[in-house]
């Protein structure tokens, strides 16, 4: 082989420095590169975490309209209030409905994903799902204000069946009723089942495939008929991949004031209630506290649903 | 001779306390220049953690590494004049065969028209002309190892690491690559160290051969002298087999305490003049030969007796009288 | 079960899948209607006139511009967060690694109520007045995981081999990293760039509490769910939105395809 010229040695330079010092401290190296995102992570999300928390035990000096930096209870008293109760109260009732419904729904569709598709059906289908959520949140919920509109298609179909008088009997229902499906409670459910529908099918659908099917077979072949076998061996199965979806369900919708705003009648939910307060009512520190609520409640669900699996089937 | 790689004193520790993993235990090694060396053991022995260490992509935890005199313990693998054939390859699937081979250069900055040139030399050495514009994954798995290996050559590296590079290719491409590899080293001069749990992979290509066992280095040796006096009994097993006496059996046998006996040396005979007589207790045709176990002295001998007309097969049941030559027996260190 | 699935079965799912897209499909119906009072269905006639008078409205050009901007800056310090921590936990076990996972991933996970309010304490709190930065440290902060996601999948599928391999073969640390590494991690953290910038883009819960007076194009949006304008533009925007939202996502999910665990 011919003659080569080769640098001999390396230029010790202070590239050359730095790497031989980083590949021999490791720690070193995974300091430098942890350092950036920790600092943003500590400083900027934590350290808000933490006004956040500061400011639920501060009050607002109704006199001068700022907020007094003192320790107090006054926010978890007022919590208390029935109308702030009645918030909480609906907030957690509504998560409750949209995720037993979210999963009522999502349990066919996934079952038959997961059992009965097979190749192009089966990739279509899976795209079908991922599809709204790749679109915006906000122009979905806009679709629904066109559709549940007085004048919109759902009247209009409900016309033609000549089924309003169903129509105006459900809205006329004094808990989920109001003056427009655009404006009631039921309107509100049935925007969040839709919102957040995809992701409950999904990983319901993850943890129906990993259902071997000699699982299915032994069942059918041990004489239960599909009604039991569905109660019996697919449901206690799939409730990893259930929890798991409820997560997302559950938080999205205890957290969102969006829709109940654009969609609800005048009753107020949590996100709402923290919402008017930081804002047009200037009383940071009480929405500071209020927001404190779903953390607490959420919390509370992620460790049942963790007992229940959810995090191994994410 | 000069010595191209020292291993002094060089432990690896992994982990701590009483989970600690000794994979690599005071390991004391000596490679001469322009040697083909192997380091032959199981897995898990320690011999891969050895490479790694002469490599650099481990460092000891204890002992000193030096190659071609200077120490290069905790120096980083670009700054040791070693390269490496991996196991899985490692080529860069984002880059052209050509790029991946004249990766060397390009890194130490030679000018793109000498390192294009260096690589397409590399690659007829290797014999692989004209596949310069194509990218890995359209190579064979034969082909992606040639590939590898020109790139590990290219900036003429003193020593050249070989980590099981033949353990994924089929029988009859590892057989010719075997040779090919032998070829090449003696006509290069580069020292060669390579790594294989193969111990006739081992005893056919090597100069020497270093034995690893749990960590420690049990035998090095010529590859006749690891066959024929194995240090050790799990030398005496591992390369080859053998009957590994011990015990009465040894003794009444051989006359030592611990002894070995390889199979092939072996012969069946006429009851006078016979070492030992016994029944044979199995025997199962291989071709080149049949192997014939026969319980003899307590204890149960396996002789490799060269089969075909002329050499009646022993059939289980009948008697055996087995002879072997003096120099035939090695004896082995007491446990 | 064999893959014959019963009428009823093969109905309730349909049923279902029908439920999740009639809605976006009747907005792209009402972005041609000519009705302009209303939501009346059936549109009385289609036209096209509204993209017209849509593409004059100065209110929706500055909102576009804002969001845009936002959805930038926030994309380059998710990526440059994001990357680093991937690089650091990809691999490496060490004491604490899954802690700093959960943190990366808090701001989506908990509700952007929470997020949101947090920061507008934090802002109240250090008299922060509201601007073009408040919002993008608030984006940013939750695109991180979107980039970290990406980027730990494809450096896991990445053999640490081919690191070793150009260390072995003279390049040092930094050219591995520039000559080995990025190329192949290339186009997750393209995917990964790419999903950020849809989710900035299209963040609206978040973005105003951190937003003050500003208006990006989703609180743009929400004004007019809550206060219709002119509600034709108000349909056309929508399709458009759905477009520029819903393009970047299918590309990041085209160039991260085989780093999915093949199951589907």
């Amino acid at each position: 082989m011919t003659a080569l010229a080769l640098p001999v040695p390396p230029p010790a330079t202070l590239r050359r420095r730095a790497s031989d010092l980083l590949y021999t401290r490791r720690g070193l190296l995974l300091m430098a590169l942890l350092a950036p995102p920790l600092l943003w992570f500590g400083v900027i999300y934590l350290g808000s975490l933490f006004a956040l928390l500061a400011n639920a035990f501060f009050r607002l000096d109704d006199f001068t309209g700022q907020v007094v930096r003192e320790v107090g209870f006054g926010n978890f008293v007022a919590l208390l209030e029935a109308a702030n109760l009645d918030a909480a109260r609906r907030s957690v009732a509504m998560a409750i409905a949209v995720t037993l419904a979210c999963t009522g729904l999502a349990l066919p569709l996934a079952y038959y994903m997961a059992r009965h598709a097979r190749g192009t059906q089966k990739a279509l289908l899976y795209i079908a799902v991922m599809l709204p959520l790749w679109s915006s949140y906000l122009v979905r919920l806009y679709a629904w204000k066109l559709l549940l509109a007085k004048e919109g298609a759902i009247s209009w179909v409900a016309e033609r069946l000549h089924a309003t008088w169903v129509l105006d009997a459900v809205l006329s229902v004094p808990l989920i009723g109001g003056p427009s499906l655009s404006f009631s409670t039921l309107g509100t459910f049935i925007v969040f089942v839709y919102m957040w529908l995809p992701f409950m099918v999904l990983p319901v659908m993850a943890a129906i495939e990993r259902i071997p099917a000699s699982t299915l077979e032994a069942s059918a072949d041990l004489g239960a008929r599909p009604a039991r076998t569905l109660r019996h061996v697919i449901l206690p199965l799939a409730l990893p991949g259930i929890a798991a979806g409820s997560i997302f369900t559950f938080s999205l919708t205890l957290g969102d004031y969006i829709i109940p705003q654009v969609i609800g009648d005048s009753t107020l939910f949590i996100g709402q209630v923290v919402y008017r307060q930081q804002g047009v009512a200037g009383n940071l520190p009480f929405a500071a506290a209020f927001s404190l609520v779903p953390i607490v409640v959420i919390g509370i669900y992620l460790w049942l649903a963790k007992r229940q699996g959810a995090f191994d089937a994410l | 001779m000069t010595t191209a790689v020292t291993l002094d004193h060089v432990s690896c520790v992994f982990g701590q306390g009483a989970q600690a993993v000794r994979a690599v235990d005071s390991v004391d090694l000596t490679i001469d220049a322009g040697e083909f060396f192997t380091l032959l053991g199981p897995s898990g022995s320690g011999k891969t953690t050895c490479l790694r260490m002469i490599g650099g992509f481990t460092l000891p935890t204890a002992g000193r590494v030096l190659i071609g005199g200077d120490d290069v313990t905790l120096r980083p693998p670009y700054a040791r004049p070693v390269n490496t054939v991996f196991q899985d390859y490692a080529l860069f699937p984002h880059m052209s065969i050509r790029d991946n081979v004249a990766y060397p250069l390009m890194v130490r900055k030679v000018a793109r028209a000498e390192r294009e040139r260096r690589a397409e030399e590399l690659l007829a050495l290797v014999q692989l002309p004209g596949v310069g514009d194509r990218r890995p994954a359209q190579l064979s798995g034969g082909q992606r190892q040639r590939v590898a290996l020109a790139r590990a050559l290219v900036s003429e590296p003193q020593l050249l690491l070989l980590d099981e590079p033949l353990g994924a290719l089929d029988l009859k491409l590892r057989e010719q690559m075997q040779s090919e590899l032998k070829a090449l080293q003696r006509r290069l001069g580069i020292t060669f160290l390579f790594i294989t749990h193969d111990q006739h992979e081992a005893l056919s290509m090597s100069d020497r051969i270093g034995v690893f066992n749990a960590g420690r280095l049990e035998q090095v040796g010529t590859p006749h002298q690891v066959y024929d006096t194995p240090a050790t009994h799990f030398v005496a097993q591992f390369v080859g087999a053998a009957n590994v006496l011990a015990g009465d059996a040894a003794r009444r046998l051989t006359g030592h305490a611990r002894a070995m006996l390889r199979p092939e040396r072996i012969r069946l005979g006429a009851p006078a003049g016979a070492r030992a007589s016994g029944t044979v207790a199995e025997a199962q045709y291989f071709g080149a030969f049949t192997r014939v176990k026969v319980d003899v002295a307590g204890t149960t001998l396996q002789a490799d007796l060269a089969s075909g007309p002329g050499h009646p097969a022993p059939e289980p049941g009948h008697a055996a009288h087995l002879h072997w030559d003096e120099g035939a027996v090695h004896a082995l260190q007491p446990a | 079960m064999r893959s014959e699935a019963g009428f009823g079965l093969r109905a309730a799912a349909w049923g279902v899948v029908l439920f999740m897209h009639v809605p976006m499909a009747m907005i792209v119906l009402y972005a041609f209607s000519a009705e302009d009072k209303s939501y009346v269905f059936p549109p009385p006639a289609l036209t096209t006139q509204w993209f017209g008078v849509a593409w004059g409205r100065d209110d929706v050009w500055a909102a576009i511009e804002l969001s845009f901007s936002v959805a930038v800056w926030s994309t380059a310090i998710a990526l440059l967060l994001g990357t680093l921590a991937a690089a650091a936990l990809a691999r490496a076990k060490f004491f604490g690694r899954d802690v700093i996972s959960l943190l990366l991933i808090l701001p989506i996970a908990l509700p952007g109520i929470v997020t949101g309010i947090a920061l507008r304490s934090a802002y109240h709190t250090l008299e922060i007045p509201f601007s073009f930065w408040t919002i993008v440290i608030g984006h940013a902060t939750f695109c991180v995981v979107v980039v970290f996601n990406n980027a730990v999948a494809r450096l896991r599928r990445l053999s640490p081999n081919l690191i070793e391999a150009s260390m072995d073969l003279g390049a040092d640390g930094f050219q591995t990293v520039r000559y080995v590494v990025l190329p192949q991690l290339g186009s997750a953290l393209l995917a990964g760039a790419l999903l950020a910038f849809a989710l900035s883009f299209d963040e609206v819960i978040v973005t105003t509490f951190t937003a003050g007076q500003q208006t990006t194009l989703p609180i743009w949006m929400l004004q007019e769910l809550i206060r219709p304008r002119q509600r034709p533009v108000t349909n056309v925007v929508a399709v458009v939105i759905v477009a520029l939202t819903f393009i970047p996502i299918v590309l990041a999910y085209t160039l991260t395809r085989s780093d999915e665990p093949a199951h589907r």
